[in-house]
């Protein structure tokens, strides 16, 4: 994994609460064996015409938002399955952040694993940064996660949370797969401690 | 004295490896991983790429069903797979459970199933266990008192080399439901009914433990109902703490401890209820006396009311966020504010998935399909939650029943529940489904759900038409 710098990038609002990861990217995309190629199916439903053509009407067709890294969505975001599916479609895309007032908690997990921001911010940010979208398209934001600071045009800084082990993970690029491997000791003290109590399957 | 602790709590701390510090979360041990086509084969890629093992393969089972056809099985006895992605899918599951040596149950074969129907009936869901699986609705096993919920895939890595996952400590939500159930009324009400009052992120960053009269009346598989849908309340995992119907459902089934380690387990677990005086972060009560049958009229499952209610007008709602999303999910659904579903006409109904396709769910169906027909250009879909489901349904002639009303009974698996199978509505078809999400599309591109109970979907199918159940138990049935 790449590690996260600051980064100044264009947004897209998408200011609808509780967007599904169904919505972000429909089930039947999900026969994959891999992580590539998901960008294409994001928000496919809403994207693209039955016909495949590409729905004029979708925000991210409009030439004006093209390039764009950082969406603005309303609340619960990534609400309902647990599809990992969901975060790599997203960066597949392009986009390295999303904000919002709140994030549904496996969504959350799985963005931070694969460096994807979930950025939470309170409802006048986010109101404020829909409303900058809508009236002037090309909006830029800064990104700064050592400082946990999204800076808006205006120089307002809003801070962020994030977990501490995340953001340490994320800063210097590294997995969280690595930490636990390292815990062997640990894990089979516990496992030396706590037979299996039950019958298990193999 | 020592702090009285929930039942989360107790499991919890029970199962830390290394506690949470100021720079990490906690490492929590896993006892079983539940495994299944979609959401696995990138995890064993990245084992793969790092040259790791599957720690612990005898706390892991897979199974087929996500992907997988629902169709009659050919004169060969197998179930053809005429999807090709789905099939590399389903070979790609069976090669990886080959190389790391995790038991499979494979399509068709006797024990395979949805995974959430599959763990409680092979008797491998216990109290007090942390099960995992990298699928939302892993919260269901939470019926027996344990700790369940849903990973993504690269948590489902984590599980499968290390047996642990790094975890935050959520908080703790009781949820109350007081008094008895009115006939007609069944545990989707219940949940339904939850959700619709705490909205779909009511519950996030908590865990539930449903409490409360009506809760410890229900069944097992009622209670795998309600725990199946904490996560359309926003909650990873809910729970209830195990009492004397836990054990008796859990005795005599394949993987329950026996003879002597029957008795330890269960003293054991009889320690797993809160203690007195134990504390939540949160509190909802219901009243079950005045549940009605629930139906939903949306595209999230919060968006819910008692089925003889009108759908709610946008234009009265304070909240213009909340105003925007009803106003598009009416526009979505083709609904008007203000009027009843109660006699809107539907195309599909659906019985089955991880919330309502066990024994008794089928049992409950065809108790009230009995001399009764699906109506004229009504399609019926009954899709038990397993092959052994499907087994004993047809020992006690459930299926004769379903088919003689004109539904059609198919092979066990998530059919349209996902619609990765080909089950799916066509755009702008109406169905009332037992499922659990009416995300748009998430029956078929286009599609509409109602979310309803079994009893519901059985009505509706015999009227064409949402039906309140109440009333369709009044009527006296020529057998």
């Amino acid at each position: 994994m790449e590690p996260i710098t600051t980064f100044t990038a264009k947004i897209v609002a998408l200011p609808s609460e509780n967007i599904d990861t169904d919505q972000i990217i429909p089930a039947r995309f999900l026969k994959t064996t891999n992580k590539t190629g998901l960008g294409e199916s994001l928000f496919a439903d809403w994207r693209y015409n039955t016909d495949g053509s590409p729905n004029p009407d979708f925000v991210l067709n409009r030439p004006d938002v093209q390039g764009a890294q950082v969406l603005i969505a309303g609340n619960n975001f990534g609400c309902g399955s647990s599809r990992e599916h969901a975060p790599w479609a997203l960066q597949g895309y392009g986009l390295k952040a999303v904000v919002s007032t709140y994030f549904a908690d496996i969504f959350k997990n799985n963005a931070l694993k694969n460096g994807l921001l979930p950025i939470t911010v309170d409802e006048e940010t986010y109101h404020q940064l829909v409303s900058l979208f809508e009236e002037e398209p090309g909006t830029m934001v800064t990104i700064d996660l050592a400082g946990q600071r999204l800076v808006l045009p205006d120089g307002r800084k809003v801070e962020f949370p994030i977990d501490g082990f995340s953001k340490h993970c994320l800063l210097n690029g590294v997995d969280q797969m690595g930490f636990l491997m390292q815990q062997e000791e640990d894990i089979v003290a516990y496992e030396t401690a706590h037979p299996a109590a039950f019958g298990t399957v193999g | 004295m020592t702090q009285p602790k929930t039942l989360f709590e107790k499991i919890w701390d029970a199962h830390i490896v290394r506690p949470e510090t100021a720079d990490t979360p906690a490492v929590l041990y896993i006892d079983m991983h539940l495994v299944h086509e979609v959401t696995s084969p990138q995890a064993f890629t990245e084992l793969r790429e790092r040259g790791l093992k599957v720690r612990r393969p005898e706390r892991t089972l897979a199974t087929m069903d996500h992907s997988t056809p629902t169709t009659p099985r050919g004169l060969d006895g197998l179930i053809p797979i005429v999807d090709t992605q789905a099939a590399a899918q389903l070979d790609r599951l069976t090669q990886n459970c080959q190389d790391f040596g995790i038991p499979l149950y494979r399509l068709g074969t006797e024990n395979q199933g949805i995974v959430h129907v599959i763990g409680p009936e092979q008797g491998l869901t216990q109290p007090g266990m942390t099960i995992v699986c990298g699928d939302s609705h892993t919260s269901t096993h939470g019926a027996f008192g344990a700790l369940a919920f849903g990973i993504g895939t690269s948590e489902v890595a984590h599980v499968l080399a290390t047996q642990c996952l790094l975890q935050s400590k959520p908080h703790t939500y009781a949820v109350r439901v007081n008094g008895q159930l009115q006939p007609g009324v069944s545990a989707k009400d219940i949940i339904l009914a939850i959700i619709a009052k705490i909205g779909i992120g009511g519950g996030t960053g908590h865990v539930f433990e449903y409490m409360g009269d009506a809760i410890r009346a229900l069944s097992m598989e009622e209670r795998m109902t309600i725990c199946n849908m904490s996560i359309e309340g926003g909650a990873r995992a809910g729970m209830v703490a195990p009492d004397d119907t836990t054990f008796e459902y859990i005795a005599g089934r394949p993987f329950a401890p026996k003879g002597a380690e029957w008795e330890a387990a269960v003293a054991r677990w009889r320690n797993l209820p809160s203690d007195e005086g134990a504390t939540y972060d949160k509190e909802v009560v219901l009243d079950a006396n005045e549940l009605t049958p629930m139906i939903t009229y949306g595209t999230n499952p919060g968006m819910g009311m008692p089925i003889n209610a009108t759908i709610p007008d946008p234009a009265g709602m304070r909240d213009p966020s909340a105003r925007m999303a009803l106003d598009k999910a009416l526009t979505y659904m083709d609904l008007r504010p203000g009027t009843p579903l109660l006699g809107h006409p539907v195309d599909v109904v659906f019985v089955g998935s991880c919330t309502n396709s066990r024994i008794s769910d089928l049992r409950l169906a065809a108790g009230l399909m009995r001399g009764r027909k699906v109506a004229p250009g009504v399609r019926m879909l009954v899709v038990p939650g397993s092959q052994q489901v499907k087994r004993q349904a047809e020992v006690e002639g459930l299926d004769q029943i379903f088919k003689e009303a004109g539904a059609e009974w198919r092979e066990a698996g998530c059919s349209m529940c996902i619609a990765m199978n080909g089950d799916e509505l066509r755009p702008g078809q109406y169905a009332v489904s037992t499922s659990n999400r009416n995300f748009e599309g998430r029956q078929g591109k286009g599609g509409r759900t109602f979310l309803a109970s079994p009893l519901t979907a059985v009505a509706t199918a015999v009227n064409g038409c949402v039906t309140d159940v109440r009333e369709m138990l009044a009527e006296p049935v020529a057998v």
